[in-house]
């Protein structure tokens, strides 16, 4: 391989392509449109959808509502159930979820486009700006602490709020939405959609927001036990899984979540460098959206590696779909075996192919080398317990996460925790705002009996 | 392809479709259009007194729709042609000349008075028009004037101005009848007296299709106010079907000729109202709807039908289902159906179920051994079509008539014998002789 200066620049694209590209990825249906997908729902008895929805929204109700021209209804019933719809409707993988449970997708393959419809009736709410459905109830005079801005803490301080309890919500970063904010791909939720939404949510009022509130640097669990009556941690997954692998740490190779965060805080993208040989390491929804998003801003070739074979990519079926037609090459059955290190940086990357032996993985000894301007490891994140545990007592985890219970409980008494830092199940918005809303529930019911 | 050819009281035609008296055959254009598209016939737009009325200039219609706007339902505000007779007579008789195979017959209303009648008929002989259809359904506006419906809700009237119309015309004429009224067989009967060689049926419905909630007037709003209108189109076909069948099957009006009128939107439409009497039919919403052209799909469904089953004539689909029209209490009680539920079509929605458990009788399962399953409980069902009718999927709920064994449901054993009401333990009025339906 010829040593050469790496080819990682900005500007690659005419104004336009940027534009283009990075626009809303669904368009949202008009009404007309709307009325005749929700014309498709058969309003199932004791639906499917429902059952196959994190946040068990009444599906068929909020579409009846649509096509019936109560749109404002429909997404009071969206809501109720989950405060951050909105952006449920744009990033939740329904392929996998509701719309793979339509009865219609085992009737004909063309299940009712649920998240479209979702989101035209959040998205008239919003747009009508009548602010919140909700009302809070008297207030009780409880306070409750909320660690995280994302969408299990938002999910939980809204309900709280509701309740009449005043809430707290400490979130290390500049903006709260988390990875709604920070992460997911740009072109899902275009316009400032996540700030729109925490704006919404935050409208029912009681809640403060602590910008720049680091657990365990800013604040300690042991403080907050103390000055409020509940806490939830809501504070997501702060490290990055390493490739183990020497020269990880050099220029050239980056974090795949701190590359999409910097994306998505872009005032301008023509001014964001992206490699022209981009090879991406992973197979789940970040891999796939870091993969895409660098072809969007004009890579010329992106290469996705995963380990294993296709059906065992934590991206959907509908994901790997949107990366092939974004030219996007994926390859399987490979694991990184070594980085090419030139000149003090990352110029490639070598990896050996794999097979399964009695399901478990191993190198076949044969082995290829992408070479690459930037190499993105998207590996999966993990939960990272020592600001946790250096702030207070020792919590119980379960698989590198905190441990919790059906209603979202803790080890530690007056300590609740959702999202992905809790070892619940998917680590996805959705399930995250169940969370959120699961938990508070119960901390409203120990605040009243308490 | 099928022999389409048509002769309703002897006035032939290519095919059985005509167009209504409507807004597509007020004038020459239309008309000519409509020829060239396959029409067999048309009757002409009613014509009327002069000075002809006055429309208003607003909107005239309102519909039902679909959510993806397919028009189900239509009503209208129109009144009778609003040209001058003389320019509606020399169309007519132009474009008769020039389409001589194709049916044209016009439509009359004028002033319950016989010399209008007498003069009008005159005017219209000359067309050479091949008859006549008179206007006594026509529900708003003109019905406020003492004519249309307000003709058509008095069998005496009925009569009287058919006779008149027979004696001063040589012409056939077919008395078209309003659906707003309790019995369609009362004015059948007396346009029959009258010497009516047919009736045409429905008339459009009396009807407000929608109030607009916003400014609380009724749709179609004329400067804040509305009125009531006509209502036609595919949602009105249930209750035309059931009328033609009356008159069909009525003893008086047996056999009198029937041109079938009400929803007529595919050659599907067209047999069913042949089948049950109508010897042809008369289409205004569809083409008002899709335009002309769709009496090509008309003419080659019911060429295909026709050939598949055999049929080298319309006369033997005319009436074929009529001896199977019958009162309720001729049904045959002993006959028992279960639902069956096809497990390999089924998509488990759930609606048959919650039909049947919520609304009717607890018979269809929502859950067998832990999972989700629809099953139909035959002790239960009593086989009243519900859960066929809302399942969204063809087929996969059947009725199945049971030939022997023991209804689960009742505990009696199913012979397959026939015995009605009329004979039921339970009716008080049974009379223990009758058991089967009186012959027409």
């Amino acid at each position: 391989m010829a040593t050469s200066a790496p080819d990682i620049a900005s500007g690659r694209l005419a104004a336009e392509d940027y534009v283009r590209n990075f626009a809303d990825i669904h368009p949202p249906l008009d009404r007309h449109q709307a009325l005749v997908e929700a014309d498709r729902c058969y309003f199932c008895y004791d639906a499917p959808c429902v059952k196959a929805c994190p946040t068990s929204i009444d599906i068929p109700l909020f579409i009846r509502q649509i096509l019936t021209d109560n749109p404002f209804g429909s997404a009071e019933t969206i809501l109720e159930q989950n405060i951050l719809g909105g952006m449920c409707a744009r990033v939740c993988p329904t392929e996998t979820l509701c719309e793979e449970a339509c009865v219609r997708e085992e009737a004909e393959g063309k299940p009712v486009k649920i998240g479209l419809l979702q989101r035209f009736a959040t998205d008239y709410l919003l747009a009508e700006g009548e602010g919140q459905p909700f009302e809070r109830a008297p207030a009780t005079g409880k306070r409750v602490a909320v660690i995280g801005g994302g969408p299990a803490g938002l999910s939980a301080a809204h309900r709280l709020a509701l309740h009449g309890h005043d809430v707290v919500i400490f979130d290390a970063r500049e903006k709260a939405g988390g990875l709604n904010e920070y992460g997911i791909a740009a072109y899902k939720a275009p316009d400032d959609f996540a700030q729109a939404e925490v704006d919404f949510v935050l409208s029912i009022g009681g809640i403060t927001v602590e910008h720049g509130k680091a657990l365990g640097r800013d604040v300690s669990l042991a403080e907050l036990k103390t000055s409020f009556d509940a806490v939830f941690l809501g504070m997501g997954l702060a490290g990055v899984n390493a490739l183990g692998l020497p020269g990880e740490d050099l220029p050239g190779a980056e974090d795949a979540v701190d590359y999409i965060a910097e994306l998505r805080q872009a005032s301008d993208l023509s001014a964001l460098p992206v490699g022209a040989r981009v090879v991406v390491v992973g197979g789940g929804m970040t891999a796939i959206d870091v993969a895409v998003q660098s072809k969007r801003l004009g890579a010329e070739e992106v290469t996705l590696v995963y380990r294993r074979d296709r059906e065992k990519m934590g991206a959907s079926l509908y994901e790997q779909e949107l990366a092939a037609t974004n030219g996007v090459v994926i390859r399987t059955n490979a694991k990184p075996a070594s980085l090419l290190v030139e000149d003090g940086r990352v110029a490639g990357i070598a990896f050996e192919t794999t097979a399964e032996q009695d399901g478990r993985l191993v190198g076949t000894g044969e082995t290829f080398t992408l070479p690459a301007d930037m190499v993105f490891k998207a590996i999966g994140q993990a939960f990272v317990p020592a600001a946790l545990n250096g702030s207070g007592e020792a919590i119980a985890l379960d698989r590198g996460k905190i441990r919790v219970d059906e209603e979202r409980r803790t080890s530690l008494p007056g300590v609740w925790a959702g999202g992905d830092c809790a070892a619940t199940g998917e680590d996805l918005t959705v399930a995250a705002v169940a969370d959120g809303r699961i938990a508070a529930e119960s901390i409203h019911r120990a605040l009243i009996a308490g | 392809m099928a022999n389409l050819a048509s002769s309703f009281i002897g006035i032939k035609s290519p095919n059985p479709f005509w167009l209504a008296s409507a807004p597509p055959t007020d004038k020459a254009y239309n008309v000519v259009r409509a020829f060239k598209d396959g029409w067999g016939g048309v009757v002409w737009k009613t014509l009327g007194t002069d000075p002809p009325v006055v429309n208003v200039s607003g909107p005239r219609y309102g519909a039902i729709h679909s959510n993806d706007r397919r028009l189900i339902g239509l009503n209208n505000i129109e009144l009778i042609t609003d040209r001058p007779l003389e320019l509606n007579l020399q169309e007519i008789k132009q474009v008769k000349r020039d389409w001589p195979d194709r049916a044209l017959v016009v439509s009359l209303m004028v002033p319950c008075e016989e010399h209008y009648w007498k003069d009008i008929l005159a005017k219209v002989e000359e067309t050479e028009a091949d008859g006549v259809e008179l206007n006594f359904g026509c529900p708003h506006g003109m019905s406020e004037r003492g004519m249309g419906a307000a003709v058509g809700q008095v069998p005496e009237y009925v009569e009287m101005v058919t006779r008149w119309c027979k004696q001063h015309s040589r012409m056939p004429v077919i008395v078209k009848l309003t659906p707003n009224i309790s019995d369609v067989r009362q004015p059948a009967r007396a346009a029959m007296r009258g010497g009516a060689d047919a009736v045409s049926l429905i008339n459009t419905i009396n009807s407000i299709i929608a109030v607009d909630i916003d400014n609380f007037a009724p749709v179609p709003t004329i400067d804040g106010k509305g009125s009531h209108g006509g209502y036609c189109g595919p949602a009105v076909k249930p209750i035309a079907l059931n009328m033609v069948a009356e008159i069909a099957r009525d003893r008086e009006t047996h056999g009198l000729p029937i041109s079938g009128i009400g929803g007529v939107t595919t050659w599907r439409d067209a047999v069913e109202y042949m089948a049950l009497g109508a010897g042809n039919v008369q289409v205004c919403t569809a083409a008002m709807t899709y335009g002309f052209r769709i009496v090509q799909e008309m003419i080659s469904g019911l060429s295909n039908y026709m050939d598949e089953r055999g049929f080298t004539s319309i006369d033997e689909i005319v009436g074929r289902a009529v001896p199977n029209v019958t009162d309720w209490q001729y049904l045959n009680l002993n006959y028992v159906a279960k639902a069956k539920i096809d497990q390999d079509l089924c998509i488990k929605c759930g609606r048959c179920h919650i039909a049947c458990e919520d609304t009717s009788h607890q018979a269809i399962t929502s859950m067998v051994d832990g999972k989700r399953h629809f099953e139909v409980i035959d002790a239960e069902c009593v086989g009243c079509n519900l859960c066929v009718n809302v399942c969204p999927i063809d087929n996969c709920i059947t009725m199945e008539p049971m030939t022997g064994g023991t209804d689960p449901r009742t505990g009696r054993a199913v012979t397959g014998e026939y015995a009605n009401w009329t004979t039921h333990p339970n009716n008080p009025m049974a009379k223990p002789a009758v058991v089967a339906e009186p012959a027409e």
